[in-house]
């Protein structure tokens, strides 16, 4: 066990970034030059929690199912607590992703930020470390803690950098999370008195009575379909996405969101099988109504953002299904597909971040054209496009493909309806490309509008290169995690045939 | 050699398209043209290797996905049909690449054209090389996506840009359909590998597979699905209002992409899948009912058409409808044979009404040419050419030019198919037929023949177009000259012939017997073809040469059948309002609606408003937002344990 602390390592690096830029304070008298160093800092705790995050990668033991990297060292030894963090195939690329995104935020904050650098940073960093946390907690306290905590520094980022409406978004946002929050708190109160433990892995393995599952996988339900969002919880995402500066959209598309199926996956499925099963119907609907009505409102949009926003609780409605049809293909392409969208939203809110900076407004209306002054602008944005519409090649392909095909196994009207995201999704994003970029320069302030700066290349690059590597050659991704999800389903359907073969001639009505 | 040639229009566009700004635009015309050149010649060597030499192979490059036994990989399969689509997309590319040169002179974006063009390209040719429906998906996006980049090259023109985006969306509706087919093979099959699904395809025969929660047969649903997708891309009859607009693009593009290869992809999907296809009547009646009446349907409306792109788009769809209803009364060879002489006529009438735009200063109103046959000379004898070999023109008995084989073994084809779906198949194609004469002629006539109706300044700059551009275009002209002869035997011979061809890249069940039998078919059969191309060619000539008033009189005359022509059926406007339209309103709606007074009132905007007043109720002392939030937490703790405990109790 060399590799004993890696996972910590990952999970605190950004938190020595932090102290470093706490030292500042200290040492710079000088706005500017702490400013300065405030980005340095972030910049390099950011790049080295992400090579951190390779070795985890480069370790990671394909071949095992279980948890692997595991720490635990006892912390409230009353109630049995602990401080466990492991991670298994499921979630280690969620946690390469954090770290993936955060040094681009950082990069693509550069120059924007210039209010309060200092805090900006340290926000920054201290969500990495809480994003990270999420992934790797396998109690379910330090879980909570986590999962909660990531809404500070993003409520901070919202509220203080954020546009002029950010008052009400970050109030939407914060009610939304938080009535899911108190119930999944709730929830897990009653999983401790009933199991007696908080440890996630042993949990996974307790058979909780089914009266039960249904109320926590409620409770769960709720605090996770908002953070996802499903249909009809998410209208906080459009207007946090509004109000939130360029790098906090960012990570709000592409790691936050996150959470949320990752939440169904770690607890619902593997805690509440018999639960999952009742319900998936309801999360099937839900998620068509998702795809289908967000993409038609998303075509009416007149804001960039807004209609990033909305395209992504379409592509959200294609992970719920995929988690809940519970086959290998469907519960692989929701993971992909999450991780994908994780990247092309982020950047795709980098592009519009691009011409907002230069232009400052986010209405479509504004721009037209700009392919004449920003040509590789335009070449950059269209990949992203496209990945978004999961054209073959890109990593947006992989995951609606094996999504689709894992919903067509279970039932044919599922992946017929939900498929029509593939025709409206090409619609409104073609219509957007077609808006902004293309057709005559005609607005006398993009006349002199300049194209990407070598910071900006910077940033997108590395992007490009993971869409298509994930496209082109996804097996790097789909190896390390197929085994974990294999043992997913296993103990799932296992739990199910258990529960059928106690009781025969159960009310197969449910089913 | 296999991955040279389709590897090498790729590395072409990325030189092309990445590093433009080094090349400038002569290096980057220079180098995708000559990589595609090589790859057209290594294309020709591999079909020869093919089919008298070593024969079928399959190269394998990289692994692609892997989930559980939903497995397929990076690979070229060069089979029979594989090369014979590598000789037209890579001969034909090349044409257009040089021809292009000349073309695109006065462009300010030239190396950005190339590196689409070599692009495209190279989509295609994984398309064409895929040994599984999934690769096949990657090359049909892929050359759906360079045709929209292609319709929109001129980004300035709004028109360009509505017709790009109008193409990628209609394609999708067919990728739709493609994509839940390929999913049913799966579920079917449990491989998409295409050797894999055809060994198993008699043995699933009989199955029956639940879609939509009704049973069907299986194999009719995974067909008819792909189908819909070979429907979208061949732009056949509900699918096909993106074709005519996609003539916006630059008309190489038009004779490259929407010509001569993308919207064959259909036909040779069709035929790719004959092992699938062959065990569906029903599919393959469909096919070819689709196909007759695309056929049909097409010929009519390109014979009021203004446009001279738009003529020759509407013969496209037409002529791709001959080559679907071939495949759908089972005789492929016929439509892959019809498919191979068509791309070379087609991208030759292309490129020829190219050199006639390129010639007026950029008019393509017919209305607005006439009378430049003497001082455009090379291109009038192109479009002669090219017209012959589209009607079908030559000498019963000995031979002609290449539609006059193709399409006469398709005809015949279909009267020997001997079946209700045949005589359909065979008196619409034959009223295409004659209808496709017509038009033909009605555009040579209007454009080369008559009175000068352009004004001083065009007329005075008319010129015939620079070497670079009509020399290329020889090698069109000799296949539309000598394919059809030369190919005769081979792709739709009786018996032997077409097997040593085509080996077991095409499968027919021993009951299908239409091409066996085409060569069998009585006499009047045979010259109805010929028969009815000779009679269009002379209506043309007495409309619009000796009697140019009939043409008006006759509009006039029949007035509804002319502007159901004229206005393509309306189809555009149908779509317009039962589907474009209502989608921007529904959204809007939903947006305002739905999220704004309904979900969000509900929801948290009426949450904070009812906390507001409750807590203002119940204190007037704290009115912070802590507060509220405070409040709401707890009504809702006390809710939900209440509701638990309650159910508890009640179990």
């Amino acid at each position: 066990m060399s590799n004993l602390y890696l996972l910590s390592l990952t999970i605190f690096t950004p938190l020595a970034g932090v102290l470093f830029i706490l030292l500042t304070y200290a040492l710079r008298e000088d706005q500017e030059a702490a400013a300065n160093s405030a980005r340095w800092i972030a910049l390099w705790a950011s790049l080295a929690t992400f090579v951190v995050s390779l070795f985890l990668w480069l370790d990671f033991d394909a071949t095992k199912a279980g948890f692997q990297f595991i720490e635990k060292v006892e912390w409230i030894s009353s109630l049995g607590i602990h401080y466990y963090v492991g991670i298994d195939g499921i979630s280690l690329f969620f946690v390469l992703l954090s770290t993936f995104l955060t040094p681009i935020c950082v990069l693509a904050s550069w120059a924007t930020i210039r209010n309060h650098v200092r805090e900006y940073m340290i926000a920054f960093l201290a969500l990495e470390t809480f994003m990270i946390g999420v992934f790797c907690a396998l109690d379910m306290v330090l879980f909570y803690i986590f999962f909660e905590a990531v809404l500070i520094p993003m409520f901070i980022i919202i509220g203080v950098w954020g546009g002029p409406r950010r008052v009400y978004a970050s109030f939407k946002l914060f009610l939304y999370t938080l009535l899911g929050s108190v119930l999944m708190l709730l929830a897990m109160l009653a999983i401790y008195i009933t199991a007696g433990t908080t440890s996630i892995p042993e949990l996974m393995t307790y058979e909780f009575d089914r009266g039960l599952q249904i109320w926590l996988w409620l409770a769960f339900f709720a605090s996770f379909a908002v953070k996802i969002p499903m249909w009809p919880v998410h209208t906080w995402l459009p207007d946090a996405h509004v109000e939130a500066p360029t790098a906090g959209s960012v990570i709000l598309a592409g790691v936050l969101l996150k959470m949320g199926g990752y939440g169904f996956l770690r607890f619902s499925l593997p805690m509440f099988p018999l639960a999952s099963d009742i319900f998936a119907p309801v999360v099937f609907l839900l998620s068509i109504i998702a795809v289908i009505y967000t993409s038609l409102v998303a075509l009416a949009q007149e804001d960039m953002k807004k209609l990033i926003a909305y395209s992504s609780v379409a592509h959200m409605g294609f992970v719920t299904v995929g988690i809940f049809v519970a086959n290998q293909q469907g519960v692989t392409g929701a993971i992909i597909q999450m991780l994908s969208h994780g990247i092309v939203s982020a950047a795709l809110f980098l592009c519009v971040g691009v011409v907002y900076d230069r232009r400052h407004s986010r209405v479509i209306a504004d721009y037209g054209g700009l392919v004449h002054r920003m040509p590789k602008y335009a070449a950059v944005f269209m990949i992203f496009m496209l990945a978004s519409i999961g054209l073959p090649g890109t990593s947006g392909f992989v995951g609606e493909l094996l999504v689709l095909l894992g919903a067509f196994k279970s039932n044919t009207w599922i992946a017929a309806l939900i498929a029509t995201g593939l025709i409206l999704g090409a619609a409104y994003m073609l219509y957007l490309y077609r808006r902004i970029i293309f057709g005559l320069l005609k607005k006398d302030e993009l006349l002199s509008i300049a194209d990407l700066n070598k910071r900006e290349l910077l940033v997108f690059t590395p992007l490009v290169l993971v869409v298509l590597w994930m496209g082109i050659y996804p097996t790097s991704f789909l190896e390390p995690m197929e085994i974990s999800i294999t043992k997913l389903l296993a103990d799932y359907d296992y739990a199910l045939a258990s529960y059928e073969a106690a009781i025969p001639n159960n009310n197969m009505a449910f089913r | 050699m296999e991955t040279l040639a389709v590897f090498l229009p790729l590395l072409g566009a990325i030189l092309a398209g990445l590093f433009g700004f080094v090349l400038r635009d002569r290096g980057a015309v220079l180098v995708t043209s000559s990589l595609l050149t090589i790859s057209a010649v290594l294309s020709w060597v591999l079909f020869y290797d093919v089919i008298w030499g070593t024969g079928p192979r399959t190269v394998h490059l990289l692994n692609w996905v892997s989930v559980d036994k939903f497995i397929f990989n990076w690979a070229l399969l060069i089979d029979q049909l594989t090369v014979v689509m590598l000789v037209v997309v890579t001969t034909v590319s090349s044409v257009v690449h040089w021809y292009s040169i000349g073309y695109m002179h006065h462009d300010k974006s030239i190396p950005r054209f190339f590196a689409y063009l070599s692009f495209f390209t190279f989509f295609m040719l994984m398309l064409v090389t895929s040994d599984n429906l999934i690769q096949m998906f990657f090359g049909w996006e892929g050359v759906g996506l360079c045709s929209y980049l292609l319709i929109g090259f001129w980004f300035d023109k709004p028109s360009a840009n509505a017709a790009a985006i109008k193409a990628f969306v209609v394609n999708r509706v067919g990728d739709f359909g493609y994509a839940l087919g390929i999913f049913g093979v799966f579920v079917l099959f449990g491989t998409i590998q295409l050797d894999d699904i055809f060994l198993a395809a008699s043995s699933k025969a009989e199955a029956k597979i639940i879609f939509l929660g009704i049973e069907f047969h299986a194999i009719t649903v995974l067909c008819l699905l792909l189908f819909i997708g070979a429907m979208g891309k061949s732009a056949q009859l509900g699918l096909h209002t993106w074709l005519p607009d996609a003539m916006e693009g630059p008309t190489p593009v038009s004779a490259l992409i929407h010509a001569a290869t993308m919207v064959t992809a259909g036909v040779f999907m069709v035929c790719r899948l004959s092992p699938l296809f062959e065990y569906s009547e029903t599919a393959l009646a469909v096919v070819a009912v689709v196909g007759a009446s695309t056929a049909f349907f097409a010929a009519t409306v390109g014979l009021t058409q203004n446009d001279i792109k738009r003529v020759i788009a509407y013969s496209t769809c037409s002529q791709l409808g001959y080559m679907f209803f071939a495949a759908g009364l089972s005789a492929y060879g016929a439509a892959m044979f019809h498919l191979f002489t068509h791309a070379f006529f087609k991208a030759l009438l292309f490129l020829g009404s190219g050199c006639v735009i390129h010639a007026m200063s950029d008019e393509q109103d017919m209305r607005k040419m006439g009378g430049i046959r003497k001082l455009v000379p090379i291109t009038y004898i192109y479009m002669w050419i090219g017209s012959l070999a589209l009607a079908g023109i030559g000498i019963p008995g000995l031979g002609g030019f290449a539609g006059f084989h193709s399409k006469d073994i398709i005809l015949e084809s279909a009267w020997a198919a001997d079946s209700i779906f045949g005589y359909y198949s065979f008196w619409l194609g034959l009223i295409a037929a004659l209808m496709t004469a017509f038009y033909s002629w009605r555009l040579l006539f209007l454009t080369f023949h008559g009175q000068a109706r352009c004004d001083e300044r065009t007329l005075a700059h008319v010129h015939e177009s620079p070497a670079i551009m009509w020399v290329p275009l020889l090698v069109l002209a000799a296949g539309a000259v000598v394919a059809g002869y030369l190919g005769h035997t081979v792709f739709a011979g009786g018996g032997d012939q077409m097997r040593s061809f085509w080996g077991d890249a095409l499968f027919m069940l021993p009951t299908h017997t239409a091409l066996e039998n085409a060569h069998k078919v009585p006499l009047w059969v045979k010259v109805s073809p010929l028969a009815a191309g000779l009679m269009g060619i002379s209506i043309a000539y007495i409309f619009y040469i000796q009697n140019n008033k009939l043409p008006s009189n006759c509009a006039a005359r029949f007035k509804p059948l002319y502007e159901i022509s004229y206005n393509k059926w309306y189809f555009d406007e149908l779509y317009d309002r039962i589907f474009v339209k209502p989608a921007f309103v529904i959204g809007r709606y939903l947006w305002k609606s739905g999220d704004g007074a309904v979900i969000d009132r509900l929801g948290p905007d009426g949450l904070a408003m009812v906390t507001l007043r409750f807590s203002r109720l119940v204190s007037i002392l704290q009115t912070g937002y802590v507060y509220h939030y405070a409040f709401a937490m707890l009504i809702g703790l006390v809710g939900l344990v209440s509701w638990y405990v309650f159910s508890e109790f009640l179990r």
